[in-house]
């Protein structure tokens, strides 16, 4: 096991606090202007009105995976991700700031407001991601192989879904990664569902790292949503792709507390199921352990909360008072 | 519902009466597809299915494109009619090869002796700022490689018929349902596409277009959400004493080149209205059959083509507004193209 020192502890609670408090905020953003819709009667909602238009996928619950694997990573290592991108963003260092800004198509957004909150880009912090199922594992080979050719120790963490796990991308990477010896680790996201579609029904095994062995790399499986084992796990397989000893497959059990989308009324969901996982929080089990081994006081605890929403209120202040982008600029970066 | 003559649809639910009409006829008649089980497709298509006809013929597939559409053309070679959802457009990336290698050219290797009863239906369109990967229509590249029969729906009435003339078809036809005109209750749309749609089952014919509106002063040439966007601007510019012939190409394969002919060489002015990009695509193919018979047709003005001009489509609202032609942007092209 793999500890962290207080201080990643530390901040592994504040990242996780930012990324909930992020989230939870959006869930009411989003639903500005859309509810109830002036734009149409009889409509219950309107996805493409208020100031954050168009598809929202939250990552509350999930926020071990992304800081439990980036307590590990340099500005120089690379991340690819998927369309729930913003818990891996916000722990990467990308600007939590021009995130907000993104994600309300403001002109000091991430991509001037052009990609979204599917499609995020940092070129400093070496972070990009998609809204197609499985798309990022191929580029973070070749982000892998770059630095490789570069003869740099960086490595490149691909985040994806267990449902990605079923597309063709998935098990090409695997073996890609494993032939040429990359600095890649695969790290899937298992949160139960892909949309409506639980992973019993879409996966023919228990478990997506069982399928390492099949492409001869090592595959690990985090069963608690916990951030300590999911940091101790990843500290081995980032050392691994640093050594030059090749890629890994994580799989991590988290748990998706909000809709596939916002908007999207869960007709799937066990009844219940949600407040259940709710009661094995992953932020109060972290909370509850930096308490108990004497690492946080109370003053101290609540120093960081106050920042922590300092932060977020900052970032969601940021994104209002921007601009929108001028029109002028819709053909502009179709090249560079 | 009262009188069961007037019973209006939304465009959602007409497809998925048809499916499920064909699926009571036919036997061999199943649905699979991301979602499309329990929550009855993202956008509607299939809603109501699973519980009248049971997991077995009504089957949630694993994200893995490439294996249930390629499945969906080896189940269609055996004599099975799959209709298969590629949840959005923008997916086609993941599975083209079983689409635009297999699915479309096996029965032309075959020398016409293999039969692909297959429908793969898809959502397109933007205008709700879902982005780049989530908001193309992109029919235009499928209606450019030979062997797929490309149906665009514009409103429920049509789309019942289309749907069911698709899945009696032993030709692979892809199905593309505009987001903005299903008629869903989270999504603005175009009530134009609600519509009368008979209980009983009926087929739309494929390759003839319709003429949605009469005119005389231009002809507008427009399919799926794009046709109500059209039929607005038509409207306004009536009261300004310009008269609009708009004609909905319903399909692009087969194509209704006589309809589009007949108009031009009535109005002599042809503006072609489309949500696809701009070029190599849908707009540029109308313009050429109408350079092609010039011998026949006058034309008073140069042509115009509204579509997105050739960027991907981008999130911030204003700009996704400026990218995707509006009801505005066409009435200013026409009031331009009669000055
Ligand atoms: C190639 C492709 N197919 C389908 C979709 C539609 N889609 C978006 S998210 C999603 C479910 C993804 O599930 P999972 O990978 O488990 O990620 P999660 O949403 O649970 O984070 C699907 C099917 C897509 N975006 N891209
Ligand atoms: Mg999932």
């Amino acid at each position: 096991m793999i500890e962290p020192t207080t201080d990643k502890m530390l901040w592994m609670y504040e990242q996780m606090l930012i990324i909930r408090e992020f989230e939870e905020t959006m869930v009411n953003i989003y639903l500005e202007g859309k509810l109830p819709p002036e734009i149409q009667e009889g409509l219950a909602f309107d996805i493409g009105s208020g100031p954050v238009p168009g598809e929202m996928h939250l990552a509350a619950g999930q926020e071990p995976v992304a800081v439990g694997t980036c307590a590990h990573l340099k500005k120089d290592d690379t991340i690819t991700g998927t369309h729930r991108p913003h818990h891996f963003a916000i722990a990467k260092g990308v600007s939590i700031n021009a995130l907000a800004a993104e994600i309300f198509g403001k002109v000091t957004g991430l991509g001037r407001g052009k990609g979204g909150h599917m499609h995020l880009f940092d070129v400093e912090n070496k972070f990009g991601c998609s809204g197609i199922i499985g798309a990022g594992m191929p580029q973070a080979c070749g982000a892998a192989l770059a630095a490789k050719k570069k003869g740099k120790d960086w490595v490149t963490v691909t985040f994806f879904g267990e449902g990605a796990a079923n597309q063709g991308s998935f098990h090409e990477s695997l073996n890609l990664a494993a032939l040429w010896n990359l600095p890649v680790i695969f790290i899937c996201e298992d949160n139960s569902y892909a949309i409506s579609v639980t992973k019993d029904e879409s996966t023919a095994i228990a478990n997506n790292a069982d399928r390492a062995a099949g492409y001869g790399m090592p595959g690990v499986s985090v069963d608690n949503n916990d951030a300590l084992e999911v940091f101790s796990v990843v500290g081995e397989a980032v050392s691994r792709a640093r050594a030059g000893e090749g890629p890994s497959l994580i799989e991590c059990k988290t748990d998706r507390y909000l809709g596939h989308f916002q908007g999207d009324a869960e007709a799937y969901r066990p009844e219940g199921e949600v407040e259940k996982l709710r009661e094995n929080d992953p932020i109060d089990l972290l909370r509850d352990h930096l308490v108990a081994s004497d690492a946080m006081s109370d003053d101290n605890e609540k120093e960081i909360k106050d920042r922590a929403s300092a932060t977020v209120k900052a970032a969601y202040e940021f994104a209002r008072a921007s601009d929108y982008p001028d029109t002028s600029e819709v053909a502009q970066h179709v090249f560079v | 519902m009262g009188n069961e003559n007037n019973r209006e649809l939304t465009m959602a639910a007409a497809i998925s009466e048809g499916m499920a009409q064909e699926m009571e006829r036919d036997e061999n008649v199943f649905v699979m597809g991301e979602d499309v089980a329990k929550y009855g497709g993202i956008f509607g298509a299939t809603g109501g299915l699973l519980d009248r006809f049971g997991a077995d013929r009504v089957m949630d597939t694993p994200i893995s494109e490439t294996a249930f559409i390629g499945a969906a053309t080896g189940a269609a070679a055996e004599g099975m009619r799959p209709v298969v959802e590629l949840m959005f457009v923008d997916f086609f990336g993941v599975c083209m090869d079983q689409i635009y290698n297999h699915m479309a050219k096996n029965i032309y290797m075959s020398g016409g002796n293999v039969k692909l009863p297959v429908v793969l239906t898809t959502a397109i369109g933007g205008g709700y700022n879902d982005a780049a990967q989530h908001s193309q229509c992109l029919y235009g590249l499928f209606a450019h490689v030979p062997g797929l029969k490309i149906v665009v729906p514009s409103n429920a009435y049509d789309a019942k018929g289309m749907m069911i003339e698709a899945i009696r078809d032993d030709n692979p036809v892809m199905y593309f349902f505009h987001k903005g005109i299903m008629g869903l209750l989270w999504m603005a749309y175009f009530t134009g596409s609600t519509t009368h749609v008979p209980e009983e089952s009926y087929t739309v014919p494929f390759g003839k277009a319709k003429v949605v509106r009469e005119g005389n002063d231009i002809t507008l040439v427009t399919l799926s959400q794009m046709v109500h966007k059209s039929m607005q601007a038509a409207e306004t510019l009536e009261s300004d004493g310009i008269s609009v012939e708009v004609i909905d190409l319903r399909t692009l394969v087969p194509l209704d080149k006589d309809t589009i002919l007949n108009s031009v060489a009535k109005t002599n002015r042809l503006c072609v209205a489309d949500e696809d990009y701009l070029s190599f695509g849908l707009s540029g193919e109308i313009v050429a059959i109408v350079a092609e018979n010039l011998d026949s047709i006058d034309l008073t003005c140069p042509v115009k083509r509204l579509a997105v001009k050739d960027m991907p489509i981008p999130y911030s609202p204003p700009l996704e507004n400026a990218a995707i032609p509006q009801s505005s942007d066409i009435e200013n092209t026409i009031r331009g193209m009669m000055a």
